[in-house]
């Protein structure tokens, strides 16, 4: 779906140096980036501000020309054949509206559908079909302005999809929704993922988002991917412990000395106790039993380190490298 | 292309029209902002009795032609002075987004309705002029008066276009632009004659500013040009809007392809 090969963009900016003198500076945005997008991937590409996120996705829809590397999205060249690509490919901006400010929202998807060249019949389908998973009755007839953020962006997605698109890019779809929104919206893109088999990109800050839609997450920083797999390897790569949480019935001392254990935190008073343990070292239940033994266990549980947590570790191994 | 276009003309329509008095106030708001110039050329007349070697009525025939063609090029691609906020937004983004030109969505999706009344009042000079002055009619002349304001509005959309594509390249290129536009319409308000030097060499014939009123009035009026320029040139303001457009469409392309960043 999508190939990406050393990919770079440079800018020019031009300061002033003195009176009349200014000087001319090239700044690279994405120095090299490379990866490899497959049909029916839903994939993660996180980042901080400045990182070159948005210019990659500039460059895969074919708004920016690359200045090296080369890009091929859905066959095409994005930069040469961008109005071919727009019709396969749909792009939702969470801080920009493609919507009509003044009009109603289905007169937006009306125009979009003129816009698009969809078969009205078509239109029809998957209008009612977004309409009925996003629950767009409620406002659909409101103008686009009056919207809240959270119904507002449901109908950004809609307005992405109308046109069928086999790739579906998000920047920042989830910024600004409250948590009741954000969920709705990351079933539904699950949804589309999973039955429709629509390929999904998108950008985030909210790292539950990758969480609850991504397979994949592909790291960048300072114009370079510093990370590209599956989110579960990756987390297994920069941190490679785990953590047991026993809930004991009575208090007790701190459970010290277990093979593989690396550190013990208790909480109330000894009653419950965190046991962090490397996954190469030892298991989960070996590491229960072995509990078990020592102390009787109300209940246990297991956590991952959260992915904050596995991507500021990225930050910090590969960062000073490059 | 041209479905999408007029869809999206007529979804503004809708819009704008459904609220009939904030419309048509506007309306009246446009038609007195046109009526300015006129006020102008009334009150300068109560005290000369020619400018620049033409009395008052062929004077209100040169203002009312430019006017419509103002009002009409101000209507249909008036809306690319709004290009520096879709930069700034990424609003602009979302355009080169969709498969449809880049400068049609820029001009329908904004399209004001209400501009119209700078037609209306520069119209109704027209047809008060016209029912005054002695004008010889024969089939070219009538041509003439149907493609003249065609032609003229032809004209100051490749200047409307041609000057806000400056604001790829500059921050606040709409004020440069407008000082070109609305300069524009101001000169084409009254005979080139008025005018001299540099000026009139630059807004006359290099931004092709004396083909939207001047030349064709002085053909309707049957006057040879007092500068002294061959006959022909009266009846050239079609060509002329022709070269305007295609220089015009030359520019804008040139500066998407600065923005995407190939150009620089």
């Amino acid at each position: 779906m999508i190939e990406v090969e050393d990919l770079g963009r440079t800018f020019v900016v031009r300061r002033k140096t003195g009176l009349l003198r200014r000087s001319r500076e090239e700044v690279a945005a994405v120095t090299s980036v490379s990866f490899r997008v497959d049909a029916g991937e839903a994939v993660g590409y996180i980042g901080p501000n400045g990182a070159g996120k948005s210019t990659t996705i500039k460059m895969l829809t074919g708004i920016l020309v690359p200045t090296s590397g080369r890009v091929r999205v859905c066959g095409l060249d994005p930069s040469r054949q961008r109005t071919e690509l727009a019709k396969r490919i749909g792009v939702v901006f969470g801080q920009r509206s493609q919507l009509w400010w003044d009009l109603p929202l289905v007169e937006s998807f009306e125009l979009l559908r003129h816009i698009y060249r969809v078969d009205p019949a078509a239109h029809a389908r998957r209008l009612a079909e977004c309409t009925e998973l996003l629950g767009l009755h409620e406002f659909a007839a409101t103008p686009v302005r009056q919207l809240s953020l959270g119904q507002r962006m449901r109908g950004e997605v809609t307005a992405a999809l109308l046109h069928a698109p086999e790739l579906l890019v998000l920047d920042e779809p989830t910024i600004g929704l409250d948590l009741e929104s954000k969920e709705r919206l990351r079933e539904f893109l699950a949804e589309l993922n999973a039955s429709r088999g629509t390929t999904l990109v998108l950008t985030t800050h909210d790292l539950d988002d990758i969480e609850r839609l991504c397979r994949r997450m592909m790291v960048i920083d300072h114009g370079q991917v510093l990370a590209d797999g599956p989110l579960a390897e990756l987390r297994e790569e920069v941190s490679p412990e785990r953590t047991l949480v026993v809930d004991l019935e009575r208090p007790a001392a701190p459970l010290d000395g277990l093979p593989g254990v690396v550190s013990v935190r208790t909480e109330a008073g000894g009653l419950r106790q965190l046991l962090s343990f490397r996954r190469d070292a030892t298991t989960a239940a070996r590491l229960i039993t072995l509990v078990a033994d020592r102390a009787p266990v109300h209940d246990v549980s297991v956590i991952e380190p959260d992915i904050d947590e596995v991507v500021k570790r990225l930050y910090q191994r590969r960062s000073p490298v490059a | 292309m041209a479905e999408a276009y007029s869809s999206l003309i007529r979804a503004q329509l809708r819009s704008q029209l459904s609220y009939r008095t904030s419309f048509l106030l506007n309306c009246l708001a446009q038609m007195l902002a046109q009526a300015n110039d006129l006020l102008v050329i009334v009150v300068l007349f109560g005290r000369v009795a020619s400018l620049g070697g033409f009395g008052v009525q062929e004077v209100l025939l040169v203002y009312a032609l430019s006017g419509i063609a103002f009002g009409l090029a101000d209507m249909v691609v008036g809306n690319v002075e709004q290009l520096p906020q879709y930069i700034r937004t990424g609003r602009f983004d979302v355009v080169l987004m969709r498969p449809m030109g880049s400068l049609a969505q820029l001009c329908a999706s904004d399209f004001q309705l209400r501009r119209l009344g700078r037609v209306v009042t520069a119209l109704g000079v027209l047809v008060y002029v016209l029912s005054i002055s002695d004008i010889h009619w024969t089939p070219i002349t009538l041509l003439l008066l149907v493609i003249t304001p065609v032609a003229g509005a032809v004209i100051f959309g490749s200047i409307f276009i041609a000057s806000n594509s400056l604001s790829f390249w500059l921050i606040d290129g709409r004020e440069l632009a407008n000082t070109v536009t609305y300069g524009g319409n101001y000169f084409t308000s009254y005979p080139v004659t008025v005018f001299s030097g540099w000026l009139r060499v630059f807004l006359a014939y290099v931004i092709g500013g004396a083909f939207v009123s001047y030349y064709p009035a002085l053909a309707l009026l049957g006057r040879a040009d007092p500068l002294g320029g061959p006959d022909w040139l009266r009846f050239s303001a079609p060509v002329v809007a022709l070269l305007a457009a295609l220089a015009a469409g030359t520019v804008w392309r040139f500066a998407i392809r600065h923005y995407r960043g190939t150009g620089s």
